[in-house]
């Protein structure tokens, strides 16, 4: 791989519309086309990556313990963990429901917040090993992140829809927000990584 | 676009004002999840209540987290997992208690499953049918606190926040009793039966009942308790008798108690006092055996019919009950003697005197009261109740013409003078007949009888023989009188013309003398002067 990166180059790409940009002088720049502010690299990507994630690791936690749902009705209150719901769908024969939960609900998230944590590790290190399936690692992640959400948007629509007072309700419960939050704070983790920091070591060894 | 730039035509970017925010600030995320996680954490290890296992004879309808547990239908705690005890007898639930609930796991707290259960006494439950069961709790009022705890397998029946008393009835049976059954005063429901077992020596039954306030107020010392199970059909010397306490007790059975009208007024009753339940509303009314009220009564009839519990009578008044039926044989002196233990409370009987000073003279205790009952004629005798029935009982009355007597005080009990019955003496006086009807000769009073009728025989004979044709000769006489009589008073026979003629003569007489008689009348002289001339 001999090819001449931007950087490398002394120019700098707009993250928002991809336009090439001569730097020019002062400390902040913009882009010319769109106005989207230009760096070389995202700033302070590693450690805001880390903030993102270790933020949703802490948060992981009571997303899995504490009930994600409410279920009230007639015959009594019940409330549900992630997990307790896919044993529930698993012991009643549902076995690809509760294959699809458990897979977008816990092991995508977790599995992210991993992936995540391997590229942020391997990028400090300046690390040249698997460079392109580190790369496939990270597009994976930025594609997948969205898809945990399925169980907030079931959460969401059976609470807004189920509301019959006396009859039955259901309510989210305190493990739905932080789920929701880990979701969000992985997608957030993985846009402040700069997946450019992975090939960077590249030319540092060969330069 | 001119092209002065260096290599490509890549423009310029340009210099932008600086942003607001430090990018450490994007650390401070972190930090407040890690403040909300571990709030959330102290949080859940703080509201922890203690965890207690409770063992049960069967998990039916229990669920390892998903049961929970109930005071009052709020939740107080989870089912956590269930488990065996090591030799598989019961099974051991280990629940999570809501940290409230701490101080009120005691020594007498009790635990049951609440599940749909259709008793004779109602439905109970229901709600759990569809809900799923849950175990329910009643708070003790105990201070040592625990945390292995037995579970009931029936629901209690009265819960620890119920204001009342227990009581303990002691019983030879349960008869139609069971727990949950209603207790009746005055016929109105004022507890329930909440406990029976068998007595350890097998003897009796113990049975406890609550009696919720107020109305444990009218249990007293003195209260009478009694089975009012089902139908309480009697057929003794007073008839029969249908008794039944509510309608639901027909099915259900249940326990009523009342106070003796006579007993005297007493506070009420401590908490588990024990009582006697007493088989029925009679008995328990009975005055309380005591030693003194008991007498022997020696009959020489069978007691046939006389059951222990009938009455004594006293002219229509109760005044005791036959205790013991018993029979004694001396093979000495070739006797039976037939022995009925009566309790006698002839103090019921009250005395009366014209005045003050001779009621003072009145004997006041038992043996010379008796003694001058006794003495002045009252015997025992035994009495036939109801025809229909056959059932005997004990009358009390004076008898003036029965053999001087005396109360046999030197056994034990003491000996009350008898009589023979109403129905026994008819049955005495037949017997005198029969045994004189039988002294009667019939024998010989045949063969008399046998003589006379042939003497009697040869009597006719010698009438049809000699008599007879006398008799008939007699009677031909007689015709013949009879005859010339009738031809003698004929209307045509010379008799009778006479007479005819005779009678005439004497009228034609007869008005000759009136005639003088007016004459002279008119004209008494012509006695003397003789007949005036009158020639007209």
């Amino acid at each position: 791989m001999s090819a001449v990166t931007a950087a490398e180059a002394g120019l700098l790409v707009c993250h928002a519309c991809g336009l090439l940009s001569r730097p020019a002088t002062g400390h902040h720049l913009a882009c010319v086309r769109c106005g989207e502010s230009l760096h070389v690299r995202k700033p302070d990507s590693i450690s805001r990556a880390w903030a993102f994630l270790i933020a949703a690791y802490v948060l992981y936690v009571p997303a899995n313990v504490l009930p994600v749902m409410e279920t009230g009705s007639l015959f009594g209150s019940q409330s549900d963990t992630i997990m307790s719901g896919v044993v529930y769908l698993w012991h009643s024969g549902s076995w690809p429901l509760a294959a699809i939960i458990f897979i977008a609900s816990i092991l995508v998230p977790g599995a992210k917040m991993v992936a995540l944590t391997v590229l942020l590790i391997s990028v400090q290190r300046h690390s040249t090993w698997r460079l392109q399936d580190r790369t496939k690692l990270y597009r994976m992640v930025e594609l997948v992140g969205r898809w945990s959400m399925v169980d907030i948007y079931v959460a969401a629509i059976l609470t807004a829809l189920v509301q019959f007072k006396a009859l039955a309700m259901i309510k989210a419960g305190p493990g739905a927000i932080a789920f929701g939050a880990v979701v969000v704070l992985t997608m957030f983790a993985a846009e402040s990584f700069d997946p450019r920091l992975i090939w960077d070591p590249v030319k540092e060894r060969h330069g | 676009m001119a092209r002065e730039s260096s290599d490509f035509d890549i423009p310029e970017a340009v210099a932008a004002p600086k942003r607001g925010w430090s990018p450490q600030l994007v650390w401070l995320i972190p930090i407040v999840a890690v403040l909300a996680g571990g709030w959330l954490a102290a949080k859940a290890i703080l509201e922890r209540g203690p965890t207690i296992t409770i063992s049960f004879k069967t998990a039916e309808g229990l669920e390892a987290g998903k049961t929970k547990i109930k005071y009052k239908d709020v939740d107080v705690g989870e089912v956590k997992t269930i488990s065996f005890t090591k030799d598989l007898s019961r099974i051991i639930v280990t629940a999570e208690m809501a940290k409230g609930a701490a101080p009120h796991l005691v020594e007498d707290t009790r635990f049951w499953v609440v599940r749909p259960r259709v008793g004779a006494g109602g439905i109970s439950g229901l709600g759990t049918l569809f809900s799923g069961s849950y175990i329910g709790v009643d708070v003790g009022k105990s201070t040592t606190l625990r945390e292995d705890f037995e579970g009931l397998e029936v629901p209690p029946i009265i819960t620890g926040d119920v204001p009342g008393r227990q009581f303990v009835l002691r019983s030879q049976d349960i008869g139609s009793l069971d727990v949950g059954d209603p207790v009746f005063y005055r016929r109105f429901q004022v507890g329930r039966v909440v406990a029976s077992e068998l007595d350890k020596d097998g003897m009796g039954v113990t049975l406890k009942v609550f009696v919720n306030a107020p109305y444990d107020q009218y249990v007293t010392p003195e209260t009478r308790f009694w089975h009012a199970s089902g139908i309480d059909l009697t057929l003794d010397a007073g008839g029969f008798k249908l008794t039944t306490q509510s309608l639901s007790t027909l099915v259900l059975g249940g326990v009523a108690f009342e106070v003796r009208a006579d007993a005297p007024a007493s506070s009420p009753a401590n908490a588990n006092a024990v009582f006697t339940l007493f088989k029925d509303h009679t008995q328990a009314m009975r005055l309380p055996d005591t030693k003194s009220s008991i007498y022997t009564l020696v009959f020489d009839e069978s007691l046939r019919g006389l059951e222990v519990g009938a009455p004594v009578d006293f002219r229509g008044l109760v005044v005791g009950e036959v205790a013991g039926i018993g029979v004694s044989i001396d093979p000495v002196e070739k006797t039976i003697r037939m022995r009925a233990e009566v309790n006698l409370h002839i103090n019921r009987v009250e005395m009366s005197a014209g005045s003050a000073a001779e009621f003072a003279k009145l004997p006041s205790d038992r043996k010379s009261r008796a003694d001058l009952l006794v003495a002045n004629g009252m015997r025992a005798q035994i009495k036939t109740g109801s025809l229909l029935t056959g059932q005997l009982y004990v009358a009390l009355d004076f008898f003036p013409d029965a053999r001087p007597a005396t109360v046999n005080w030197k056994v034990d009990p003491p000996e009350f003078p008898t009589t023979p019955g109403g129905f026994q003496e008819l049955q005495t006086m037949l017997h005198r007949v029969a045994a004189r009807l039988d002294k009667v000769p019939i024998d010989k009073i045949g063969t008399d009888l046998h003589q006379t009728l042939q003497s009697f025989d040869k009597l006719a004979k010698r009438l049809d023989s000699e008599i007879t044709p006398e008799a008939r000769l007699t009677l031909e006489e007689a015709r013949k009188t009879l005859g010339t009589a009738e031809r003698t008073f004929r209307s045509d026979a010379p008799l009778q013309q006479d007479t005819r003629e005779t009678l005439r003569e004497l009228s034609r007489t007869a008005q000759s003398l009136r005639v003088l008689a007016d004459y002279l009348e008119r004209h008494p002289e012509s006695l003397i002067r003789g007949k005036k001339d009158n020639k007209q």
